[in-house]
């Protein structure tokens, strides 16, 4: 089967592609398919992890190139791992639950198979993230499962505040996705290959300097903190809460948002090698941890109570692993890479059965709000007491899968004080939320008897997969324990010597932490004997910042989303103002100056051909004068020409008069002849006005 | 004797456009059938080229399919010589299958329906000659053969703005080819003996001094900047987009755009490798202007269009980063990608808001709203083309910006690349404003009740277009094929 994995993503999508082409009108064939499809995978799966078992985890490998250019080449394949063995177990089994029980919850929705259709990809994508074997292709898959969950959380689009949500998730990871572009360029470019494991053994080789290397993988993990929801980029996960119940528990609780947990841990030997990156991880995990879970000690809405429990668990996560690769670079052992993967696998099924577990009570009481539920217990038998029993399990109760992953990352953090402090600190706190909404959900008395009275239990196909998870959060720690020999810790390190042992002592710790924790919560609000009023009121600022979430979305709303949102309005007025501004004024530039061009031209251009015509003209109107037509005054002319001809002959032969001297004469001469004209033609004028008269008179 | 396939494919559309004018204008769907045929025999022709190359010249960098060079003006020793490569070959099969699209989508045209036509294959006459024409004088005419009828196709049958629009785009290329014509003198009376055949100036060009390599070089990039556009030289775009028919703004994204950046791969660049070397960081940093400037501009937009034609802004900014990156393989194939996908992506987006303003008439962003649910099918065509656009994995813009990026981050200052991967965040962050805008939230039923899903025709139009995109985005490899020979050969070129 291990040769044939890749059937393992590739059934969902067939799934997709059949309900959008061919099914989409027969909604229950179109569901059944799909259900179809992913049980198969979790079968291959099964058998995948057998197989994986029986051969001590040693890696498998397949691929083909799709492309490549000079020597960097981009391929698809499989890598068949421990990690990738568990992984594809937990996907498929939260995944075939989430599915089955998605029949009953969107049982009336007018885009039934729709639904279906988007789970579909969503587990294609999810499968082929984790079954990939080099970073280019994690990366495909990385941003598929990003489009979908875009696509289901904002599935109930006419809702604003979904498609906002949406949209936030979308651009919010992307933000970390561009870190991790930047840095698989580092490393994969300074490697000069995609593939996991030439990564590792070039790194190791020492292709890459050790600021690069560090400066790359925590570019790298920018990407895991955009989609393991972790600070500062954790905004976009409660908002994710729009979507249906079974996404939030499908993808924002047990698989996609463990993507990035699942990246550190893929990346682990390259953390190994940089102290610094990995120190970075884990300060970024616990901050996350201990922000979110505080967050989540006053909310009111039960699936965002679940969200901010969700970023706090994956905090975790993420810290057990930085902690591991700083220790292992520092040259010591620990225990938390075991740790970190063995509590995403526990803490995957309980999650799972927690928002389901929600989903079921949402679904009876059409409510997210706490204070308006209660007593809900002997209405609902089986969600209560799965959603219980899996509350006991994140709280780390002895034998619940909770108690034995978080027992890990105790034990990891256990040499660092200051990561051990705050790890008892969200141990607590995450027990008290957890049974605060327990008790506020199921125990007491009804705070709405309205919602209380249409309470039921749900269907069969919700209620069997709760069944399911619930037995998976009690059994699924079990494989873990650390009498076995040969449990969950050697085969995450493939058969490597680690062995852990039984901390007596961190185990009490833990557990005294985690029964105070809902202790407390029982005092105040199964026997109110603390009023929580008075709680709030005593710390009524710290309470105001919780509640608000410590304000990251207004600070992000006022220090990021407006000034790019204001910069891309001023960018505009730029554009058309000054650019193209420029480009009008150009033209009109080239307009005025073609004005005056023009006026240049009618005026001095034009105008010299107009003047000369006009010289000309004029000219030629005072010569006319002489041309009167009468016999004598031609004759009177001639004799004037001959004498000052005669004159003039005379004084240039005989008296050597100068030129300007004649010229003179010449003129003077002229003169007189138009004098003379002058007289004759106003003469004639009047002679011709005369004949002008007569003849109008004749023709009246 | 080998078929002059080149000539075939530039002319076939020469004689449809005549068969097209010996119609009489009242025979409408006569008209529109003549021209979808011929433009169909063209696409055909340009796919069994593509083939043909594939199969048997893709392994060299040679020339290919070459005719000529023939003698056509002696005395300007002007010659008629045709081929085509690696880098023209894909370009030619994205002007066949658009124009035939483009064409298709064209059929609601109303009036004047035979000069329509007639414009738009001989724009298509224009496009093919560019991208195979070897001789400067053979190129210089295609290039300015285009602006004519796209002049007329804006300004005749544009939105309310079109002479406007019109006007602007003509006089702005115009002059961007006035520096071409200079250059290519330059280059003309530079060789000796003097020769316009650019296979031989590819030669002997390089050997110019520096100055001149920069003064050829910065003018022929005048004349292709414009053209791409890259910023500060791109306000022509939106405007022209925004007033162009449907169809137009198609082949303007499409393929009109990617003549700046194919003449800056085919000339520039390999002519002038001093030049490009002095210049390459300011290249680049235009190219990251343009990708974030028209990324944040897009955010700005309140017409569909508009948004759209911002970013081809910014999309064509990754192309002039890549081609900064001119040593790197990975960048000049990354911007080949780029290339033909945002030919794919930015076309169909068009077509689709074209077919949205066809039915709505108008195209203001803040007006839609819910659209998702009563035309299911067209929302999904437009997020798989946002998807598409804002380069989600597993489609064809993906393949490109991520070649971009390794090949840019390897041969440029790795800040400025970095700054350039902004824009993924900006892209999605506009293209996911513009899908929550008209396609989700509340549907305004009074007032948008009548709209019709997508019908048959429009679909013919973008299907292809989507089964391309994710084709490239899939399997990468054969289009890489086809064109690593050349591009090997054109890094050659550029580090003389």
């Amino acid at each position: 089967m291990t040769e044939n994995a890749y059937l393992i993503p590739l059934l969902p999508f067939i799934g997709f592609v059949m309900i959008v082409f061919a099914l989409r009108w027969k909604e229950k064939v179109a569901a059944g398919f799909s259900i179809a499809m992913i049980l198969s995978s979790w079968v291959f799966s099964i058998i995948v992890l057998i197989e994986t078992i029986g051969r001590d985890g040693a890696p498998y490998e397949a691929f083909f190139y799709i492309t490549s250019f000079d020597t960097l080449n981009f391929e698809i394949g499989i890598l068949i791992d421990s990690l990738t063995a568990m992984m594809l177990i937990v996907v498929s089994t939260v995944a075939s639950c989430v599915q089955i029980y998605s029949l009953g919850y969107m049982k009336d929705d007018p885009r039934f198979s729709r639904f279906f259709a988007y789970l579909s990809l969503f587990c294609f994508s999810m499968l082929g993230l984790v079954i990939a074997n080099n970073f280019f292709m994690i990366f495909i898959f990385w941003e598929l499962v990003g489009l979908t969950s875009y696509l289901l959380i904002g599935f109930w689009f006419e809702k604003k505040s979904a498609s906002d949500a949406g949209k936030k998730a979308f651009i919010t990871t992307r933000i970390g996705d561009l870190g991790m572009i930047v840095g698989l360029l580092l490393i994969a470019g300074g490697c000069g290959t995609f593939n996991y494991n030439e990564i590792f053994s070039s790194v190791a080789a020492g292709t890459l300097s050790p600021t690069m290397l560090t400066t790359g993988l925590i570019f790298l993990f920018a990407g895991a903190v955009g989609k393991s929801a972790q600070f500062p980029l954790h905004v976009w996960l409660p908002d994710a809460m729009e979507g249906p119940t079974p996404v939030s528990a499908l993808i924002h609780a047990a698989t996609m948002v463990v993507a990035g947990v699942y990246l550190v841990a893929r990346a682990m030997p390259l953390f190994e090698s940089s102290a610094t990156a990995s120190m970075v991880v884990a300060i970024i995990g616990i901050t996350t941890s201990v922000m979110a879970a505080s967050i989540g000690l006053v909310q009111n809405d039960i699936k965002r109570v679940l969200a901010y429990s969700t970023v706090s668990q994956l905090g975790y996560m993420i810290m057990a692993l930085g902690l591991y690769g700083y220790d292992t670079a520092m040259g010591e052992h620990s225990p938390g890479y075991y740790a970190g993967t063995f509590h995403l696998m526990t803490h995957a099924f309980f999650k799972a059965l927690l928002f389901l577990g929600a989903g079921s009570v949402i679904h009876a009481v059409h409510t997210n709000n706490i204070q308006e539920m209660g007593g809900l217990l002997p209405k609902m038998k089986i969600t209560a007491w799965t959603f219980m029993i899996a509350s006991l399990s994140i709280s780390g109760i002895f034998p619940f899968a909770g108690f034995w992953s978080k027992d890990e990352i105790v034990a990891t953090a256990s040499t660092h004080p200051v990561f051990m402090f705050f790890t008892l600190a969200v141990a607590f706190m995450t027990a008290f939320y957890m049974w605060r909404l327990c008790f506020l959900t199921f125990w007491g008395k009804p705070r709405d008897q309205h919602r209380f009275d249409h309470a039921h239990e749900s269907p069969r196909s919700m209620s069997w997969p709760l069944a399911f998870l619930g037995i998976l959060a009690v059994g699924a720690g079990w494989v873990g324990m650390p009498w076995l020999k040969a449990g969950f810790a050697s085969f995450v390190y493939s058969g490597e010597a680690y062995k852990p042992h039984a901390d007596y002592m961190l185990m009490g710790v833990s557990t005294v932490v985690a029964v105070s924790g809902i202790g407390l919560a029982w005092l105040m609000y199964a026997k109110q004997v603390i009023s929580p009023d008075k709680m709030v009121a005593r710390f009524k600022p710290i309470h105001k910042l919780l509640l608000n979430k410590y304000y990251f979305d207004e600070i992000y709303d006022f220090i990021i989303i407006r000034p790019v949102l204001a910069f891309g309005r001023y960018m505009w007025t730029f554009d058309a103002r000054i650019v193209d501004g420029l480009v009008n004024g150009v033209a009109w530039l080239v307009m005025i100056w073609s004005d005056i061009k023009m006026w240049f031209d009618k005026w001095i251009i034009d105008g010299a051909v107009n003047g000369a015509g006009w010289v000309i003209s004029s000219t030629s109107s005072l010569l006319r004068l002489v041309q009167t037509g009468a016999v004598q005054f031609y004759a009177l002319f001639i004799l004037a020409s001959i004498v000052i001809l005669a004159v003039v002959k005379y004084e240039v032969v005989y008296n050597d008069v100068s030129w300007p001297v004649l010229s003179i004469i010449l003129l003077a001469g002229l003169y007189l002849l138009s004098l003379v004209s002058k007289s004759v033609a106003e003469k004639a004028k009047t002679a011709a006005a005369a004949t002008a008269t007569d003849s109008g008179e004749e023709e009246k | 004797m080998q078929i002059p396939i080149l000539s075939w494919l530039v002319f076939v559309p020469l004689i449809g456009m005549v068969a097209v004018m010996l119609i009489p204008k009242e025979r409408v769907s006569a008209i529109r059938w003549t021209a979808t045929i011929f433009s169909g025999i063209a696409m055909i022709l340009s796919f069994w080229l593509t083939w043909e190359y594939f199969v048997n010249y893709s392994d060299t960098a040679a020339m290919a399919f070459v005719e000529g060079p023939y003698d056509w003006i002696p005395t300007l020793h002007v010659e008629y010589f045709l081929g085509c490569d690696g880098i023209s070959v894909p370009l030619l099969a994205l002007t066949g299958l658009l124009s035939l699209i483009s064409i298709i989508a064209s059929f609601g045209i109303k009036e004047r329906v035979k000069e329509y036509f007639a414009f738009f294959l001989l724009l298509e006459v224009g496009m093919m000659g560019v991208f195979v024409a070897l001789d400067f004088f053979l190129f210089y005419v295609f290039w300015e053969i285009m602006l004519v009828p796209m002049y007329f196709l804006i300004g005749i049958w544009g939105g309310p703005r079109k002479e406007y629009a019109a006007i602007k785009f003509f006089l702005y290329t115009l002059f961007g080819s006035i520096f071409m014509l200079v250059s290519i003198l330059i280059l003309y009376f530079n060789a000796e003996p003097h020769t316009l055949n650019m296979m031989t100036l590819m030669q002997t060009a390089p050997g110019m001094t520096h100055t001149l390599q920069m003064v050829c070089f910065i003018f022929f990039f005048i004349a292709f900047a414009i053209k791409v556009p890259v910023w500060p030289f791109h306000t022509w775009l939106p405007d022209a987009h925004v007033e162009a028919p449907t169809a137009v703004s198609v082949i303007l994204a499409g393929v009109l755009l990617k003549m700046g950046t194919y003449g800056m791969l085919r000339i520039s660049w390999p002519m002038f490798p001093d030049a490009l070397r002095s210049l390459s960081f300011w290249i680049a940093v235009l190219g990251v202007i343009a990708i974030i400037y028209g990324a944040l501009v897009s955010l700005a937009q309140k017409d569909m269009k508009k948004l759209v034609a911002y970013s081809s802004v910014s999309h064509m900014g990754y192309c002039m980063l890549a081609l900064a990156a001119f040593s790197s393989t990975q960048a000049i194939a990354g911007c080949m990608f780029q290339m033909i996908s945002h030919g794919l992506i930015t076309g169909a987006l068009f077509l689709l808001v074209g077919v949205l303003y066809d039915r709505a008439h108008t195209r203001e962003i803040a007006v839609f709203g819910g659209l998702g649910s009563k035309l299911p099918i067209y929302t999904g065509l437009m997020v798989f083309f946002s998807m598409a656009s804002l380069g989600l994995p597993g489609m064809s813009g993906f393949i490109s910006e991520f070649m971009i990026f390794v090949g840019a981050f390897g041969a440029l200052n790795k800040t400025l690349v970095g700054i350039a991967i902004l824009g993924v965040v900006l892209g999605a962050a506009y293209m996911l404003r513009l899908v929550q805008n008209v396609f989700l939230g509340d549907f305004n039923l009074e007032r948008w009740g009548g709209l019709t899903e997508i019908n048959g025709r429009e679909l013919v139009t973008v299907v292809p277009l989507v089964i391309l995109t994710l084709y490239l985005g899939i399997y990468p490899k054969q289009l890489n094929m086809l064109m690593s020979a050349t591009i090997e050969n054109m890094i050659n070129l550029m580090a003389r």
